[in-house]
Parts: structure tokens; sequence; C-alpha cells
């Protein structure tokens, strides 16, 4: 940790306004005293959480250096910052910026921040927020009083919170936007932020907004909460309003959120969000994780009954004056321009790229004169020295008019037409002018098993090749192509947003003659347009090393297959999941370790693939275990309840789903007994070997996984809606999937039993 | 004064594939190679004029830095050490020197990978204890020199501040006649 730690207090202290100061000072006293042992450990996890500071990989002491799985000896080696945290293992530092709005003295700080306390990257998420990895707990509080002096806080951007608000990167100057929902985004972080109806949830809460319904880039739909502006005439005025959704959400089971109202009054948005926040605080899950999203508080109540409770609250909250107060100022919210409106005059001779550049990563602005340019960021991430650079150009073109864009870019708003060329020159000498984004090289991943505790395979590792080999034939790719959208999830949790976007990738692994391979589920048809308007369902999982070929063959039968100007989801809904499957039924296969050791090693990675700690048995070799062939038909069975739901086959889809989960869990029994075929023995079989035992709880899931098929096997004969349906093939995928991670830490653990001759 | 960046930089006309790096530092947390207990790699090489790859130690980065456009080993010491300046400042050094003279070694690297001995580059990574300013540099210049002194020769060399006023404390080095980094470790 730093030196200068202590020093920065008094440096800063007429710098920070006092709440915050004060609030960075309980925090750092917190941090002394979980240090001397005198908080609980849990209690200091989800504090250090509401402040941003997150675990990392690694840091419960061991790792597996591709040979054996090693202690790593932290100079405090009792201290720990949370259960299983130890306390000088490296963390992530998240940076919450609302809507992605930043000005050119931000980008300077979290230049320095990123320097100083990290590795000299800043990491642009999802969600419009910065992230800085390998930063020490101590570090945090100095780190913090530096981004509070200029405005920037890092309170609840993890935990139990309302994580950042993010909106549109162009709202204000978007061509098709109803009106400009910044300052409504604004109001809303400032007015939940630390709201004591916030501090009280059994998870996380996300809300977004969009400027309009039918592009993609406020995401709305995919939220647990989302707004849409909208107006309406009343009374020979009009009226501005929010479209408002509630209850969506991506993880391992996505929902679509629904329609909450059709036009909330734009005064009644901040006390309506603080009804369901109080509504979600009081009656969502508390003890079980995995069903504490407020998707799940709605699907349970249903909506009627939802809508009824949150109103009844709203009727019955104390007035407070915050509700309206940012509408007197609304009218007047306008970014100003640095330069007058001009027109780009374009020599004999453009720069090299430049063509290429503008056509991707310009947005003519609907302010005449003036676009908005994307620095498309591989992987988000950017150096201290470029976000210095990019502070530079953002003075020198524009009123310091940036922001951060959930496909984890950056964008400068109100450059004046006519400049273009010298910014492009400029962003070119500090290595921001890539082209390509918005395109199928603008690569969205989450960090996956870089820095997450939960990655099962390279997110990034595989975004990054991706992006390599599509750069390399990008000049001669076809527009229908060019234009899809890629997104990769190191796991379930979907933080990589892999079902809002037309190929979509997430993290699994299968078992292999006693070796784990790295693979990704592949799905395929989700829908980025429309706020998010559908999500991809999963076709099946391609060994790590194949999903370039995978990528290459689906794109390649697109352009084949598709007819004039059909999209790639309406092409994928025309031909049906199981022509999508077969598609790639070849590229499943594994070859054996001896034949390509290299699939058995992850991208951007050279140790020998583990989720864990895996050993070889003497049974290594090409010997495929019945259960592997049973795991692999259910798999079939799950993708087959798919196709019945896709041709409004409700009762079959939920029947086959159920059905594949039931096989998987007769396998799995059947490694302990003789598998029995009754439904009622397999399900008292899988609760005495695998639910009781907790054999089969997921390492950081916990039961969530068995509870899906036990619930499905107890509602196996009631009626079920087509969203329900879905979500059960969602659950099943899931399941069979926990069954072969079941499989592979029971092979493990027999092979660890076994002398290694 | 803490937390010393040295950075040695490679030989301008050799182009080295960074990826090779990837299995050499994890090899080098399997054999426990370095000094520090050293923890992962970190991929960067999509980042232009990143940090390349990365080895991620609890007390210091070891990273293939592409800062400026210039290919280099990086030290960067995280963590507080004891001693005097000077300590301090030789120990940032030698382990750079180290971790180059290792890496040249290295069957992935063989004669792609080569230091030069002649130029290398100081900065401190903490802004409040050493400012990019004249106070700074009239407090490090002593200490420099007496660690180039017996690198390089005395005025064999010439120190100039790098950066701006918002960087970094940063200070080149460069000399007319090569050192062997492995004679510096050696003495
Ligand atoms: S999707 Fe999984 S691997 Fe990726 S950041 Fe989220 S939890 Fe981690």
């Amino acid at each position: 940790m730093k030196a200068s730690n202590p020093l920065w207090k008094d440096r800063l202290q007429h710098q920070i306004p006092p709440d915050l100061g004060s609030e960075i000072d309980i925090f750092e006293h917190e941090v002394q005293l979980r240090k001397q042992g005198k908080i609980d450990e849990k209690v200091f996890a989800e504090t250090r959480l509401r402040r941003g500071a997150y675990g990392q990989r690694y840091d419960n002491g061991h790792r597996h250096d591709g040979v054996t799985e090693r202690t790593l000896t932290y100079p405090a080696t009792e201290a720990t910052k949370g259960p299983n945290t130890l306390w000088d293992a490296p963390g992530m530092q998240r940076i919450k910026i609302p809507y992605g709005g930043l000005d050119a003295v931000q980008l300077e700080r979290l230049a320095e921040v990123a320097e100083e306390y990290s590795d000299g990257i800043a990491h642009i998420t999802t969600r419009q927020d910065f992230q800085l990895h390998f930063v020490h707990i101590e570090d945090t509080p100095p780190l913090m009083r530096r981004l509070a002096a200029v405005g920037i806080t890092t309170r609840e951007a993890c935990g139990n919170s309302v994580r950042n608000v993010t909106a549109c990167p162009v709202a204000g100057v978007c061509r098709t936007q109803t009106f400009d929902v910044t300052p409504y985004a604004k109001a809303l972080t400032y007015f939940l932020l630390g709201h004591p109806d916030c501090q009280d949830f059994g998870r996380k809460f996300k809300i977004a907004f969009s400027g309009c319904r039918d592009e993609a880039c406020g995401l709305v739909r995919m939220h647990d909460l989302g707004a849409v502006a909208v107006t309406r005439e009343h009374n020979g005025t009009t009226e501005r309003g929010f479209e408002l959704y509630v209850g969506g959400g991506l993880g391992t089971v996505p929902q679509q959120a629904r329609l909450f109202s059709e036009f909330l009054p734009e005064a009644e948005l901040p006390p309506i969000a603080q009804a369901i926040a109080r509504v979600f605080a009081r009656l969502g899950e508390k003890k079980n994780r995995n069903t504490a999203r407020i998707k799940f508080l709605v699907s349970k109540l249903g909506l009627d009954e939802f809508k009824r409770l949150v109103m009844e609250e709203r009727g019955s909250l104390p007035h407070d004056d915050r509700w309206t107060a940012f509408l007197a100022d609304v009218p007047n919210y306008q970014e100003e321009p640095l330069k007058p409106p001009s027109l780009l005059q374009l020599g004999p001779e453009a720069p090299e790229g430049f063509a290429e550049w503008r056509r991707t990563n310009v947005y003519e602005q609907r302010q005449t004169g003036y676009v908005t340019i994307t620095v498309a960021l591989p992987l988000g991430d950017i150096t201290s020295t470029q976000l210095r650079q990019l502070a530079n150009i953002a003075r020198k073109y524009v009123k310091e008019t940036i922001r951060t864009t959930v496909e984890q870019n950056i964008v400068l708003r109100w450059v004046s037409e006519g400049d273009l060329v010298d910014l492009f020159n400029d962003l070119k000498a500090a290595h921001l002018a890539q082209p390509g984004a918005g395109t199928i090289l603008d690569i969205t991943a989450c960090p996956g098993t870089d820095t997450c505790k939960l990655g099962i395979s390279s997110s990034r590792g595989l975004a990054a090749e991706l992006r390599e080999r599509l750069a390399a034939t990008a000049y001669e790719m076809d527009e229908a192509v060019r234009g899809l959208h890629i997104k990769v999830s190191g796991c379930f949790n979907s933080c990589g947003q892999h079902h809002a976007c037309d190929l979509g990738f997430y993290g699994v692994s299968r078992n292999k003659g006693g070796y784990t391979v790295p693979h990704f589920q592949v799905l395929l048809g989700g829908q980025w347009q429309n706020n998010a308007g559908s999500y991809g369902l999963a076709i099946g999982a391609v060994p790590s090393k194949r999903i370039p070929e995978t990528v290459e063959r689906i794109t390649s039968r697109y352009l084949e297959g598709k007819s004039n100007g059909e999209s790639f989801h309406a092409w994928t809904r025309r031909i049906g999941k199981a022509a999508c499957k077969a598609m790639i039924e070849d590229l499943t296969s594994i070859p054996s370790h001896d034949e390509n050791p290299d699939f058995y090693i992850d991208w951007a990675d050279a140790r020998k693939y583990t989720i864990g700690d895996i050993g070889v048995g003497e049974c290594a070799g090409e010997v495929v275990s019945p259960i592997d062939f049973q795991l692999a038909a259910c798999e079939r069975k799950a993708f087959e309840a798919q196709l019945a739901l896709e041709k409004g086959e409700v009762e079959v889809a939920a029947r086959t789903a159920y059905e594949s989960m039931l096989e998987g869990a007769q396998a799995l029994v059947g490694l302990r007994e003789t598998a029995p075929s009754d439904p009622d023995e397999v399900v008292a079989g899988f609760r005495k070997h695998f639910f009781d035992t907790q054999l089969f709880y997921d390492p950081f899931a916990g039961p969530k996984f068995a509870q899906y098929f036990l619930k499905a096997h107890e509602r196996r004969n009631q009626t079920i809606s087509a969203d329900r349906a879905h979500q059960l093939i969602e659950e099943a995928q899931l399941f069979i999937e926990a069954s072969h991670s079941c499989h592979t830490r029971m092979s493990a653990q027999a092979a660890k039993a076994q002398p290694v001759s | 004064m803490q937390h010393f960046r040295v950075k040695f930089f490679v030989q301008p006309d050799l182009r080295p594939d960074l990826g090779a790096a990837i299995p050499v530092f994890h090899r080098w947390i399997q054999e426990s190679r370095l000094e520090e207990m050293l923890i992962d790699v970190a991929d960067y090489r999509h980042v232009p004029g990143g940090p390349g790859v990365l080895l991620v130690a609890h007390d210091a980065f070891y990273s293939l830095d592409q800062a400026e456009d210039r290919l280099g080993l990086l030290y960067t010491r995280r963590t507080e050490l004891e001693g005097s300046t000077q300590e301090k400042l030789r120990h940032a050094f030698a382990a750079a020197a180290r971790a180059c003279a290792e890496l040249e070694k290295e069957p992935e690297f063989a004669g792609h990978l080569v230091f030069s001995g002649a130029e290398c580059e100081f900065s401190v990574n903490d802004r409040l204890l050493a400012p990019n300013t004249e106070e700074t540099w009239n407090l490090l210049r002593p200490e420099l020199h007496a660690l180039l002194d017996s690198v390089w020769g005395a005025g064999s060399y010439r120190l100039a501040r790098a950066g701006e006023a918002r960087d970094v404390f940063r200070v080149s080095a460069q000399c007319e006649t090569p050192a062997n980094l492995n004679l510096f470790l050696a003495g």
C-alpha cells in the first residue's frame, strides 16, 4: 500500500464536500477497525462493497498455477476483509459514473488513481462505470478522497444497493430521442444515492434510462427499473413522462422487464422509484440471494399486485421537496459546444484510416454541424496516459462533454464537424482512433477469469482473440456481418450481457478423459435493438478454442442463407433453433488431450485449465464415461424443449425441460446406486446423495441449481405460462451445467484420492 | 521516498512477440523465480501503448510496457520498503535488471528480446511524495547520480527530466557506452 496514504486527507480537506469527506473518514476508520479484528468480517464485506471495493480472483489465497494448487502467502496471513477474502489480496475498485458523464479533470484524476493504485489500466464496464484492478484495501480511502475531490463517488457501486444509473450516451444529441433523459438520470441518481429506503435490499437494483423505444442505447428492458422517455398531449400542452418498466434482468434466469406504466408523469418518477424501493426492501427475498432480485418478487406477486402495493406505498410516502425540485432546471439543461457548428470539408488527401473511422465511429447529432465521436476501446481498457491525452483532446475540441458507454467505449459529444480530421489525427497519435465502433469488432466482455472470482472461462481472452481475427478481415467483410454484435461473459451471470446481442457466449466447462476443457455456450438471436427487445437462447457448448471457427461458420451461413435485407435476428428465427444447433454440431467435439493439448488451455493463458484443484488420475485417456453420454442426452432434451416452445407447444416444452433435469439427476444418482426410474425415487436419491450432502451445491450459487430441479418436480403437473416455460428451459440448462460441474468435482476428488503412478 | 519505477528499454530494432511472455511469466510463478510473492499474469496486448503482458506480484508489477511506443521492462514498486532512498532506488533498479536478464535467457525469447544497457527511465509512482517538479528533481538528482555513477561511471551519462507537471516524476538516463546488466547484478 502507498506511503502517502495518511497525507491525502489533509491535502484535500478543502476540496471534498463535507458529507462525502466524512463518509470516507468513516470508511477509513472501518478499514482500521477490521484490520484490528474489531468488526465482523461479514459486516465489513458488505460495508466495503457499498463503497465499491470488491473482491478479486485468488483472494482466498489459493491459485492453481497449472501444475499444482499453491497457497499465496500474503504478509497479513490471518487478516481478512470478508469471508475467505485475505486482507492483502488485490481487489477491484468500482467507480460510479452516473449516466456515464465525465469532464476532463475527472479523466485526469481517473488516470492518476489507475496509475498509482492499480496497474495503469482503467476498465470501462457494461454499466458505464470504471473499474480498477489489483487495488489494496488500505489504498481505497485515499483513492476515494482523490475521486471525491473532483466530484466522483464510489458509493453504492457494488453491494445490495442502487447501482450506477445508466442512460443513452447520446442523450440530448440523439436524432431519435423523445427528449433528453440526462437531467432525470442525474436527479434520480442523487435522490436515491444513500437514501434510507434503499439500504435494506436483498440484492442489487439497476436502473436505466432511454430517450426512445426502438434504439439499443438504454437497454431498459433488461433492468430492474427502466424508464423510456415519452410525451403526451394534455389540455393543449405537451407533457413529459416515462414508459416505466420493472423486473427485468439477465443473470442465470433472464427476464424481460414488464410494463409498469405507459405514462408516468415526470414529477412522479422519484416518488414512484422510492415506493418501488420500499416495496422491494420490505417484501423482497433476503435470505436466498439467488431469488432476491426484484424480478422474482414481481413474478411471485404478479404484476398487478406488485403495482397495487407500490401505489399504496406511494400514497403513504411523506412529501419530499426533492421529488420535483430538479424539474425547475430541466428546461435549461443543455450542454454547450466549444465551437460553432461547421461542415466537414474533405480535401483530396484524407488521412489514412479516416474514411473507415468516420463511417463507424462518427454519429451525426440532431444539431446540424455537430457530431458525436466514439473512442472505441478494445475490451473497454484505456491506459492512464491515454486518459490524459483524451482529456487534452476533450478540452481542445469540445466543452469536456464526455460519456462512457455500456459498450465499454467513450464518446465525445458536440464536436464541430469541420474539426473531424484534426480530431482524428489527435486521437490517432494517442492510439485512440480505432475504427469499428458498434460493429462486430466492438466486442463486449466481462472480466471473466482474468480477475473475477466467478469466472469459468476466459471471456477477455476470447474477445481479444476474436477481435484480432475479425479485424484482419474487416475490410472485406459484408456489411450485414460487420453490423453484428458479439458479447461474452465468463459465466452464466451475464455481466457481459451475452443475452442481448446477435452472437452471445458464456463460459462453461466440460470433462474429457479426466481433464477439464474450457467451453462457451453459444447463444443466437438475442436483440440489442429495441432496448434489448429479446434474449438469445443457448444452442450448445463449444470448446473455447473452437469459438473463432464457430463465429466464422455462423456468419458465413448467415450470409449464404439470408434473404434480402434480412437481419441476423430474423434469420435465426426463420431457420429455427434446430438448424442453428445443427450448424455447430461438429464443432462441439473435443479432441483428446494427446491429439491437441491446446484445447485444454484457455485463451491468453498457459496453464492447464482447471475449474478447481483438479488432478489427472490413471483413467486419463480416451475413456468417455456413461454419465458424459447421459448428460449430453439431457442437453439435447433441453434443446428439444426450446424447439417445442418455439412452435408454441408450451406444455410439451415445459414437460421436456423438466424431463431433461430428471434424466440429469438420474444419471448422477446412478453414480451412487442403481439408478431408479420412478421420478419420485430419482428425487429421493438426488436429495440423499447430492442435495443433503451439498455435493451438488455450486461453489458460488449454493443450492440454487438443485432447487430448480426440485421445484420443477414439485410443480410438474401444474399448468404453465409461456414465460414460465421459457424460464424453466433456462433453469434446465443451468441444472445440466451444474450436473457437469458436479461430475467434474467428483472426478477430481476421486483422482486426488488415487496415487498418481 | 517510496514506490520507485525503473524501465529498461528493448533494443529498438527488435520486435519480440509479447504473447511469448505469457508462458514465461506463468513459469516464473510456478518456479517462484523472483524474490516477490508472484500472483498472476494479465494480458493487455490489446491495449496500444499499454502494459503488454503484466506479471502481478504482491510487492511489485513487472510489465512489458509499451508507453510512448517504446517497449521495455517496467518494474513498479507497489509496497513500501525499509531503508534509505538510495537503497530503495537500488532495489528497484536491481529488480528490473534481474527481470531483464531472466527474460533474455528464456527460450521463448531467444535472441528476440535484448535490453539496452545504455538507457533507462526512473519514475516515482506517487504524486504526493514526488510531484513532477523542480523540487523533487533537486531532491532525487544526487541519488540518481550516486546510483548511476556506480553503473555507468561518473560523467559518462546524461539525466533529463521528462513528462508534464501532471505526470508522475520521471527522469530519463542515457549513456554513450552500454553497461552489461548482468555485471551490475553481479556487482
Ligand atoms: S459474467 Fe461471471 S465471470 Fe463475468 S464478471 Fe460476471 S460473474 Fe464474473
